[in-house]
């Protein structure tokens, strides 16, 4: 597909999920009480939308990744949180 | 429209769910063990799982009509009480024959830890005594990178597990490379939060070929959605691919790979 088409296709949705990236980080601010690591991940994840050359989906997702190889000793919980705290 | 669910949980879903999926074009289903929310107290709760996976829930879809197929294991969220995990490995073999078994599945990791990984691999271990076929989960968010690292390096090192009979599913953009480039097949699951959506699932097999890719709902008791295959079908379409291109990629791909399974076998037509 041209570009004119994707952007046809895509704009608006991806415009609605920007504002309400906007709209999460207004409603952080506004809110009282201390962040924890996941803010600091988010925001350093932002910062790879502005690469260039078609990586940024893959720098985004190693971004919030846990870049350790060693299996850790014991699983202490069974959930992943979306941000790997060891980056704080 | 024809298509394949290589990868669903029926027991969490409803029967509504059956008629939806076989009225979008569903030729078959395949549903690996997984966890089911809870750890389960012994090894009983997943002999009746077992029994479950193999003959009640082929008989539930059976009355639509569609063929159901099954993967057995004991999931990674369960994998870090070793000494339950290989209670249940144990139990696996007895279950290999039935009509509907396809292999040894979902295996893999959840947080990465030494416990999951021995249990893994003592999977892998089962798979290819029995020459069975495999199905991975890669874990989730922050984990997945890591761990399809682990998992990769797990499957290479016993040289008796052929790539091409092996699928490791879950893939997103920052691990699909590594498990194409490593010769096995890679699955998409298709969430609306915390894996690939449709528009990402297009963008994967628009950069990568669909030399071995599937696409799969994972549908269970989450968030998720049983007929998220063919509304990725849509989304092809929608991007301009052609009905060739989208039945190999959610029929003919699926097919290919789960055929190599003798019991693989679907009605024609």
């Amino acid at each position: 597909m041209t570009r004119q088409q994707l952007l046809d296709l895509y704009f608006l949705e991806a415009r609605a999920r920007l504002i309400d990236v906007a709209a999460f980080l207004d409603r952080l601010d506004r809110a009282e009480g201390k962040a924890d690591f996941r803010l600091e991940a988010f925001k350093r994840a932002l910062g790879e939308l502005q690469r260039e050359g078609g990586e940024r989906t893959d720098a985004v997702l190693r971004s919030l990744s846990d870049p350790t190889l060693e299996p850790i000793p014991a699983a202490t919980t069974k959930a992943a949180c979306g941000a790997w705290p060891g980056h704080a | 429209m024809r298509y394949i669910e290589p990868h669903a949980h029926m027991v969490s879903r409803v029967t509504d769910d059956y008629r939806d999926m076989l009225t979008a074009g569903c030729a078959a289903v395949c549903e690996p063990a997984f966890w089911a929310g809870f750890d389960r107290s012994s090894p009983r709760g997943f002999y009746d799982y077992f029994c479950q996976l193999t003959d009640y829930e082929p008989r539930r879809a059976a009355k639509f009509g569609l063929p159901h197929f099954c993967w057995l294991c004991i999931n990674p969220k369960e994998a870090e009480d070793v000494k339950l995990a290989e209670e249940v490995i144990a139990l696996i073999p007895q279950f290999l024959e039935r009509p509907n078994v396809l292999g040894i599945g979902e295996i893999g990791l959840n947080k990465n830890s030494r416990n999951e990984l021995q249990i893994l691999e003592r999977h892998v271990e089962l798979a290819a005594r029995h020459d069975q076929m495999i199905l991975v989960h890669t874990p989730h968010l922050e984990d997945k990178l890591k761990g399809t690292k682990l998992i990769l390096d797990a499957l290479k090192a016993d040289k008796r597990i052929n790539p091409e009979r092996v699928i490791i599913d879950h893939v997103e953009e920052h691990t699909v490379k590594l498990v194409l480039d490593a010769g096995f097949w890679a699955g998409m699951t298709l969430y609306p939060e915390t894996k690939c959506t449709a528009a990402r699932a297009v963008d994967i097999l628009e950069c990568y070929g669909a030399e071995r890719l599937w696409l799969n709902s994972a549908c269970d008791w989450g968030q998720s959605v049983p007929l998220a295959v063919p509304y990725a079908a849509l989304e092809m379409r929608r991007r301009g691919h052609g009905r060739e291109f989208v039945d190999r990629v959610i029929y003919g791909n699926p097919l290919r790979f789960l055929s190599q399974c003798p019991k693989f076998k679907l009605a024609e037509g």
